[in-house]
C-alpha cells in the first residue's frame, strides 16, 4: 500500500516481496530498482515537474507568446499590482482583482460541487441496481459503459445537436410532453448554459461512478443482506445502516477522483458552449488568455492559481480524510 | 403480498429501463441523425427515415478528417507504447522491490496524474517550440506522456502486486536477474493486464482535446477530436450537423467495439487503478 506518511514505508511489507535472500540480493535488486524506475522519473521530469516550474516562472514575467525568452520578471504583478495614482487614488490590477477570473472561479466551483453531488447519487442507484441480480444485468452494464466510451469532445457535439433550440429533439420531447411552452435555446442562453452543461457531463461521467461503487457494493458480504432480511428489517434501514457506512471508503475515492476531474473541466465546456461567461471556467479562461488573447504571462498565472487550488484540495483530503486512495489498506 | 413485490418487480425493470435508454438514446439518436439529409436534418425524427449515406461519404471523402484520423491512430499507439515501455519496468520496481520512500514515490504518481492539464500548458507549449516540434505529431506524443505513464504506472503496479511471490522467489533461486524476472518470468502473465492498461491509455489519448488543440496549428495535423470540434460547414452559421454525427459515429464505434469486447477487464482496470483514463 503506497503510504501517505514515507516514514511508515518500511513497515508496508506487502507478501509479494520475497522475504528469503542475502543483504547482497537485497541491494542487488534495489539497485536494479533504481534503474528500472529512472526512466520513468526522467520522462515525468520532462513533461510534468519541469513544464509546471516554467508556467510557474511565466506566471511572474511579463511573457507574450511571440516574447517568450526576453521576458522581465515582474513578480507578483499578474496576480495583483497596486499602484497609487498622482491624484492619491489607488487601482489594483491583476487576476486577483480580476471579475472575469472570480466569475470563472465562481462557475468551476457551482459546476464541480453540483456535477459530483448529482454523479454521486445516480452512480449509487446504478450501482444498487447492478448489484441486484437480475436477467440482463450484463447487458445493463455493457449500456451503461457506452456514455463513459463516447470521447467527450463528441458527446459535447451529439448534445449539442440533441439541445438545439430549433431542431433539437430535446425541445421537442419536453413541449410533446407539455414541460416547457416555447423552445429553449439550452447551450446559447445564459440561464441554461451552465444546465447543459451538467446534464451532459452527469450523462458521461455517472458510468464512472457507478463502476467505482459498484467495485464497493461487491465487497459487502451478501449474508449481512440475508441477515438483516431476516430480521425483517426494512430494505431503506439497510442501505443507510449498513451498506452506505461499509461503502463509505469507496464512495469517498470516488468522489474525490471526480471532484479532482471536474475542477479542471476544459473540453466540454470550450465545445458546447463557447465564448458563454455563464460556463466559462478557470481551464477555460486561462488557456483564453494564454494562447488566445496573447496575455501569455497572465493566463500562467491563473493557471498556477488553477494548480494551487487543486493541490491544497489534495493535501486537505488526503490530511483531514486520511482517504485510502489506493483502496488497498482495506485489502 | 404477492401484489407488493410484483409492484416491486415492476419498479426495478422501470428503472433499468429508464438507465438503458439514457445511457444509450444520445447515440442512438447520433446515428439517426448522421443518416438523415437534406430537410430531414430540420425536423425531429425518432425513427430513421432512411439509409443514406451521403454523410458518410463527405466525412471519409474529405482527406483531411482522413488524415485526422491517421494522427489519432499514430499519436495514440506511440503513447500508449512509450507509457507501457517505462511502465513496466518502473511498476515492478514499485511493486516488489522494497526501497526508501517508495510510498511518497506511489503517491507522487498518483498526484501527477490527477495533475490539471492546463498547469502545465504554459511551460510545455515552450518546451515544444525549444525542441522545433511544434505543429507536429511529436507535441502531441510528448504531452500526453503527462497522463497516460502515470496512469499506465499505477494501474500495472497494481496487479503486478497481485502476482504470486512464489513465481518470483522460484527465479531468484535460479539465479535471474531482475531484468530477466521481468521480461521471462512476468511480462508472460502480464499480458491480459498490459492489454487492459494500454487499452485505457490509448482511450485516454484518443479523446485528449485541450494539448491537441493548443499544439496543432494547420488541419492537416489535427487530432481526431480537434477536427470534429473545428468541422465547419461553407459558412459560419451553418452548422453541418450531419457531417458531424457521422464522423462522430465512426470515431466512437470501435471505442465502443473495444470497450464491449474487454468489458470485465475494463471494470477491473478502472477500479484497480481508480484514475480515469
Amino acid at each position: 500500500m503506497p503510504d501517505i506518511n514515507p516514514n511508515t514505508a518500511p513497515a508496508l511489507a506487502t507478501p509479494a516481496e520475497p522475504h528469503k535472500g542475502s543483504p547482497s540480493l537485497q541491494r542487488q535488486r534495489q539497485r536494479a530498482a533504481f534503474w528500472f524506475l529512472a526512466p520513468m522519473l526522467i520522462a515525468l521530469f520532462c513533461v510534468a515537474a519541469w513544464p509546471l516550474m516554467r508556467t510557474i516562472y511565466f506566471s511572474l514575467t511579463d511573457a507574450t507568446l511571440s516574447n517568450l525568452y526576453d521576458a522581465k520578471f515582474i513578480g507578483f504583478q499578474n496576480y495583483l499590482q497596486v499602484r497609487e495614482l498622482s491624484s492619491g487614488r489607488t487601482i489594483y490590477r491583476g487576476t486577483l482583482v480580476d471579475p472575469d477570473w472570480w466569475n470563472a472561479v465562481w462557475n468551476t466551483v457551482r459546476f464541480s460541487v453540483v456535477s459530483v453531488a448529482f454523479e454521486t447519487v445516480f452512480g449509487l442507484i446504478v450501482a444498487l441496481v447492478l448489484n441486484a441480480e437480475f436477467k440482463g444485468r450484463g447487458f445493463v452494464r455493457a449500456a451503461i459503459l457506452i456514455p463513459w466510451a463516447i470521447p467527450t469532445i463528441v458527446s459535447a457535439k451529439m448534445w449539442g445537436w440533441m439541445l438545439n433550440d430549433q431542431f433539437g429533439i430535446l425541445n421537442d420531447i419536453l413541449l410533446n410532453l407539455g414541460l416547457i411552452s416555447q423552445r429553449i435555446a439550452w447551450t446559447a442562453s445564459t440561464e441554461t448554459a451552465m444546465k447543459a452543461v451538467l446534464i451532459v457531463d452527469i450523462w458521461k461521467t455517472t458510468p464512472f461512478m457507478a463502476l467505482l461503487i459498484l467495485a464497493g457494493l461487491q465487497m459487502v458480504p451478501r449474508d449481512m443482506y440475508e441477515a438483516a432480511k431476516i430480521d425483517g428489517i426494512h430494505p431503506v434501514k439497510v442501505f443507510f445502516k449498513v451498506t452506505l457506512p461499509l461503502i463509505r471508503p469507496a464512495l469517498m475515492v470516488a468522489v474525490i477522483f471526480r471532484m479532482l476531474d471536474a475542477l479542471r473541466i476544459f473540453d466540454l465546456v470550450y465545445v458546447l458552449t463557447p465564448n458563454s461567461s455563464a460556463t466559462k471556467t478557470m481551464s477555460v479562461i486561462s488557456r483564453e488568455n494564454m494562447i488566445d488573447f496573447d496575455k501569455f504571462a497572465y493566463g500562467a498565472a491563473q493557471s498556477t492559481l488553477l494548480f494551487g487550488i487543486i493541490a491544497v484540495f489534495v493535501a486537505a483530503y488526503i490530511w483531514i480524510g486520511k482517504v485510502d486512495l489506493s483502496g488497498e489498506k482495506s485489502r | 403480498m404477492s401484489n407488493r413485490s410484483l409492484l416491486n418487480t415492476m419498479g426495478f425493470y422501470a428503472l433499468v429501463v429508464i438507465i438503458v435508454v439514457f445511457a444509450c438514446f444520445p447515440f442512438y439518436y447520433a446515428i439517426v441523425t448522421s443518416f438523415a439529409t437534406g430537410t430531414q436534418l430540420f425536423q425531429v425524427q425518432y425513427w430513421p427515415q432512411q439509409l443514406s449515406w451521403t454523410n458518410y461519404n463527405a466525412v471519409l471523402g474529405n482527406s483531411t478528417f482522413v488524415r485526422s484520423l491517421f494522427n489519432s491512430l499514430f499519436i495514440a499507439s506511440l503513447t500508449v507504447g512509450f507509457s507501457l515501455l517505462l511502465a513496466v519496468t518502473a511498476s515492478y520496481a514499485l511493486a516488489r522491490v522494497r526501497f526508501r520512500g517508495r510510498g511518497l514515490l506511489l503517491m507522487t504518481i498518483l498526484a501527477v496524474s490527477m495533475f490539471p492539464q492546463i498547469a502545465v500548458l504554459a511551460g510545455l507549449f515552450e518546451l515544444i517550440r525549444f525542441l522545433g516540434i511544434f505543429n507536429t505529431p511529436w507535441a502531441m506524443i510528448l504531452s500526453y506522456v503527462i497522463f497516460t505513464l502515470p496512469f499506465t504506472v499505477w494501474v500495472l503496479t497494481t496487479f503486478m502486486r497481485d502476482l504470486p511471490v512464489e513465481i518470483e522467489e522460484a527465479a531468484i533461486v535460479d539465479g535471474a536477474t531482475p531484468w530477466v524476472i521481468i521480461s521471462q518470468v512476468f511480462l508472460p502473465l502480464l499480458w491480459p493486464a498490459l492489454v487492459t492498461t494500454g487499452l485505457l491509455a490509448f482511450i485516454g489519448a484518443w479523446n485528449e482535446f485541450l494539448f491537441a488543440l493548443t499544439f496543432t496549428s494547420s488541419e492537416t495535423q489535427r487530432t481526431v477530436p480537434v477536427a470534429i470540434a473545428l468541422l465547419s460547414g461553407a459558412s459560419q452559421q451553418e452548422i453541418p450537423w450531419g457531417p458531424i454525427m457521422a464522423a462522430s459515429v465512426i470515431v466512437t464505434v470501435p471505442l465502443i467495439v473495444l470497450v464491449l469486447i474487454f468489458q470485465r477487464k475494463i471494470v477491473a482496470g478502472l477500479t484497480a487503478g481508480g484514475v480515469k483514463g
